[in-house]
């Protein structure tokens, strides 16, 4: 049997040639379309307006075209670079890029791809079910795509466990399929991907708030001494980037509407008139942004010191910066909570590592915010969005133990917990937002609380039919 | 192991200094040995054609030390004594089949042995203690196995004092008589006057094999001066006590008596153990059976045994013919070779990959003689035990043993050991088809009845039955499956190895186990597979190694012993060691 393997996996890893990737995948991929038909979007259809990557030049990453979903042909693609790259940080700052995995980082190489991979899948089994409720098929379609290049995603840490991490990495691969989101007894890794994405709102504060950690994630594996793990995380963040704009433009839409509503009814309390009121957005930034703080782990890490020392995950920007990207003699401030006041302390730089990131992520998150604000300024309202405090709703890290309010001040849980229902999306609201959520699947047709895009996928209007429904 | 306090020569010299520790000068060991050339010994077998008796009779050449730094005084020994003892106890058993008795004796007057040299370990490095002392106690468990099994009966007649590492050596014999000279005492002082353990058997001795009550034991081994007399032998220290004038005739006599009982046979000739042809270069050491490449960038070293080819001998007079160059003999031997020289001149080879290479069938054929013989000739029977110790030495070697199983490989049987006394094993499933598939047959591996017992481990069970310890069920199923090929996933499934990755797997597997064990802490592991190779019972000769010498090797770096103010350092210097009291 002698199958195109360009052609049926895309990729540049020279698939074609390598038997053992062959194998590997071959036994792997039936199990995935298996997922993606159990786990994978619900509605129904008979091909979507799709963008795939065939390559990672210019012309190869985004080729568009009518696709059956199941048919979707996910690649594996590692960003092309020169043989020569040297390791930028940590203990071994100079020495060569490493090609295959030093059995000395096994375990923690493989600890954090599984990580990172479990994330893929998990975003998919979340917004499952979105489709049943999609405002329009322009959003419809960008749904799946981000359904699909998560995907992607998933494929491409497969393929790096597979290729570098023997039996036990195809073991790991194996699992991520098995993991599923919110499953009672095998649920994925980290907690946020538990959660259903149960409406739009979410589903687009999800793609700027959780995906922008997915950014900064692989922005610090991008940075690895693992070069193949490197390479892949580059590729990846070009398509994490369009997810994003998803999350972005989403919001920037959702603020436009509600906008509109309040201006043409005169009032805050657009909810009786279809719209999402600015407090509840609000309260939905409140929680995605928290939520997705504590995917950045503890602000005071060994773990994260190890693996910049070991030359595993090394920082946003890491060649950018203007240190030894050593760290052995810097130090760092943290933010936490002391006799009784949320301030600062000094720490080892090492030991502030996942407080760097978290530092560059909180600065990137702010931009959105500015957006949204120009179009309430634009519109004429005084009204502003904010981000809330890093410590207010945290569940992992320092501030953990404490009561934080949107505003900073820390509180005891009684006050906090009175006030939760103001800073936190209420039963209410929920019911409020799920009861907006009626599907429109006519072309050019798009739902109340929402305004359309600007502009339309690759050219196309708005109107364009996006998706084909079955 | 010490020598007298009052005579040694301690005018005019200072204690070495801490940085005078030799790891950097120390040259590389050979444990090559001839009786022709020894420099401390005298094997003395003339008359053992009519008596059966041989004699061995250490007489130290003091400016012999292996190493320079020290003067081998008052019949102490070093290294170098010792590697010529380990020779003459397996020329004996091989050269000589007429010798039944073996006396250990000194040559010197007074003296019979002052033990291991104290200039010589204070001035060691830990490694080449550890290494040093390991040695001598496999010597001396050999020189029991040769009485036990070689019906070759070790008497050691102490002929003057015999103090440390002297009396562990009289310890090792079956029979210890001491000259009744009111001056000849034996004593283990390594206790009050050094800060160390006798290591080299002797606590464990005295209580387990001589039977010596605890508290007589504590109050012997805190007695500098030791015990003679009447009361050495009331407290079992000895057998007997002799007067010096009937001395060499209650000796004759005795040994005479021995090897009455002795099962070694009437007119035989020996097997000459030729020189050993081996080629040393910096990457490796090649014999004509075993080889060895060091790969120093990754810490390891592959070792391979290359199987018989064919010939196997129709006869038990062919193997007595073929002698040296009798496969399983030429091969035990270099492969015991190699285990010394690797432990004690490639500290950073951490790793040792085991690999076999050659014909099952072949193996087998082999096995199968000595299996047939080892019962009925003396030779057969001493290869069969010979095979038993080297297994022993790499069972106590503080190295991470790792079996690679591949096509081509010959682990059947006795080699099959080789693959069990390892840490891991690894067998690949199906061939690396790089090839082609053009390989040849998947790798298999055969159980055989040397498997359940011929080669028991120091704690007295087989290896297998130590894999499976509580697990009788699963061993007698295992004997079900002797004398057939089992490949990977059978051999996975028996639990005979470790991982049986396929050829996708393989490579990565095994680079990456290899890379993750190299990073691990050598101390640690040597810890942690010292504890996971000895399972359940103990016996004389483990609680050697696993109790004894492992409080030894932690006294060793005890400042209390080998610190500026230890007992060891200040030895010999006129001055008092300081000790930091807290028990620790």
């Amino acid at each position: 049997m002698s199958i195109d393997y360009s052609e049926k996996i895309p990729n540049n890893v020279d698939l074609a040639g390598d038997r053992k990737l062959q194998r590997a995948l071959e036994s792997w991929q039936p199990n995935f379309l298996n997922w993606w038909k159990t786990m994978g979007p619900a509605v129904p259809t008979e091909d979507v307006y799709l963008r795939t990557a065939v390559d990672v030049g210019k012309e190869g990453w985004a080729q568009f075209g009518h696709v059956a979903m199941e048919e979707y042909r996910w690649g594996v693609f590692l960003a092309e670079r020169g043989d020569d790259r040297r390791i930028a940080f940590g203990e071994q700052k100079g020495e060569a890029a490493w090609q295959q995995v030093p059995g000395e980082y096994r375990a923690d190489l493989q600890r954090l791809i599984v990580i990172q991979g479990d994330t893929e899948p998990a975003s998919v089994e979340q917004q499952r079910r979105l489709g049943e409720t999609a405002p329009s098929l322009y959003d419809l379609r960008n749904l799946f795509q981000v359904n699909v290049e998560e995907g992607r995603h998933l494929w491409a840490m497969v393929y790096l466990l597979h290729a570098f991490f023997g039996r036990n990495g195809r073991e790991e691969a194996e699992a991520l399929l098995h993991r599923n989101s919110g499953d009672l007894d095998s649920p994925r890794i980290l907690g946020a991907f538990n959660e259903e994405t149960p409406d739009w709102l979410s589903f687009f504060m999800f793609t700027y708030f959780t995906d922008r950690d997915g950014k900064y994630q692989l922005g610090t594996l991008k940075e690895s001494a693992f070069d193949p793990l490197s390479r892949t995380c580059e590729f990846m963040l070009k398509e994490e980037a369009h997810h994003m704009f998803v999350g972005t433009t989403g919001i920037d839409r959702v603020v436009t509407r509600t906008c509109e509503l309040m201006r043409e009814h005169d009032t805050d309390e657009i909810a009786p008139h279809g719209g999402v009121p600015l407090d509840v957005i609000q309260k939905y930034v409140n929680f995605h942004y928290s939520v997705s703080l504590d995917l950045f782990g503890s602000e005071q890490s060994t773990n994260a010191a190890n693996y910049f020392t070991a030359g595993l995950k090394g920082r946003w920007q890491e060649e950018r910066r203007k240190d030894d990207h050593v760290l052995t003699e810097d130090s760092a401030k943290i933010d936490l909570v002391r006799d009784g006041v949320v301030t600062q302390d000094e720490v080892p730089a090492l030991l502030a590592l996942n407080s760097d990131l978290r530092n560059e992520y909180v600065k990137d998150c702010q931009s959105g915010l500015k957006r949204w604000n120009r179009i309430l300024e634009k519109a004429g309202f005084d009204q502003r969005l904010y981000l809330p405090h890093v410590g207010f709703n945290r569940h992992v890290g320092l501030f953990s133990d404490h009561y934080v309010t949107p505003a900073g001040d820390l509180v005891g849980k009684d006050t906090w917990e009175a006030k939760e229902d103001c800073w936190l999306p209420s039963e209410g609201d929920k019911v409020h937002v799920q009861s907006l959520m009626r599907p429109v699947y006519e072309p050019g047709k798009i739902a109340s609380w929402i305004a359309p895009p600007t502009n339309g996928i690759n050219g196309k209007p708005f109107e364009y039919e996006y998706v084909h429904l079955a | 192991m010490t020598e007298e306090t009052g005579t040694i020569d301690a005018a005019g010299t200072t204690a070495p200094s801490g940085s005078a520790e030799h790891t950097e000068e120390t040259p590389a060991v050979s444990f090559d040995a001839d009786p022709a050339t020894y420099r401390h010994w005298t094997l003395d077998t003339s008359g053992s054609a009519e008596t059966g008796v041989a004699y061995l009779r250490l007489d130290i050449d003091e400016t012999g030390g292996i190493v320079p730094g020290y003067e081998l005084k008052m019949n102490s020994y070093d290294l170098g004594v010792d590697i010529e003892l380990y020779d003459a106890t397996q020329r004996l058993r091989f050269e000589h089949p007429e010798v039944r008795t073996v006396v250990v004796t000194s040559a010197k007057d007074k003296n019979f042995c002052a033990g291991a040299n104290i200039r010589m370990l204070a001035q060691s490095s830990h490694p080449w203690k550890v290494n040093f002392c390991k040695f001598t106690n496999e010597t001396r468990n050999g020189i029991e196995d040769a009485t036990a099994n070689s019906g070759q009966t070790y008497l050691a007649a102490v002929n003057g004092t015999a103090a440390g590492g002297g009396y562990e050596l009289a310890l090792a014999c079956e029979q210890i008589l001491l000259i009744d000279d009111n001056s000849s005492a034996v004593s283990l002082p390594e206790v009050p006057l050094l800060g160390v353990l006798p290591g080299t058997g002797g606590l464990t001795r005295v209580i387990d094999k001589r039977k010596v009550r605890k508290d007589r034991a504590d109050v012997f081994a805190t007695t500098s001066e030791g015990m003679r007399g009447k009361r050495a032998v009331e407290w079992k220290l000895v057998d007997e006590v002799v007067p010096k004038r009937a001395w060499d005739e209650t000796v004759a006599e005795r040994a005479a008596t021995a090897a009455a009982g002795s099962s070694r046979p009437a007119d035989a000739s020996g097997v000459a153990l030729t020189p050993l042809q081996r080629e040393e270069t910096a990457d490796g050491i090649t014999y004509e059976h075993v080889k060895a490449t060091f790969d120093r960038d990754r810490g390891l070293v592959e070792i391979t045994v290359l199987g018989p080819d064919g010939g196997v001998p129709e006869s038990c007079a062919r193997v007595h013919e073929l002698g040296a160059d009798f496969w399983p003999l030429a091969m035990t031997r270099e492969l015991d070779d190699l285990i010394l020289r690797l432990r004690a001149n490639e500290l950073e080879l951490g790793t040792w990959l085991i690999r076999t290479q050659g014909d099952v069938e072949d193996a087998l054929a082999f096995e199968r003689v000595i299996e047939q013989h080892s019962k009925d000739d003396w030779l057969v029977n001493e290869i069969r035990h010979y095979f038993k110790r080297v297994l022993k030495r790499l069972d106590v070697t503080s190295r991470s043993l790792i079996a690679l199983i591949e096509p081509g490989s010959c682990f059947a049987g006795a080699l099959l050991e080789l693959a069990f006394a390892c840490d891991r094993q690894y067998m690949l499933d199906g061939t690396l088809d790089e090839d082609d598939s053009e390989q040849g047959d998947e790798a298999q591996i055969m159980l055989s009845a040397s498997n359940f017992g011929t080669f028991p481990m120091s704690n007295g069970i087989s290896r297998l039955g130590s894999r499976f310890y509580g697990d009788d069920d699963h061993v007698a199923k295992l004997r079900q499956e002797t004398d057939r090929r089992i490949e990977a996933r059978e051999a996975l499934e028996l639990g005979l190895v470790t991982d049986a990755p396929d050829d996708i797997d393989w490579e990565d597997e095994i680079r990456i186990m290899l890379e993750e064990r190299a990073s691990l802490s050598p101390d640690a592991l040597t810890g942690m597979e010292a504890n996971h190779r000895f399972v359940g019972p103990e016996t004389m000769e483990s609680r050697i190694f696993s109790r004894l010498t492992a409080w030894q090797n932690w006294i060793f770096v005890r400042p209390n012993a080998s610190g500026p103010e230890g007992a060891l350092r200040k030895y010999g210097t006129g001055r008092k060691a300081e000790f930091d009291r807290r028990r620790v």
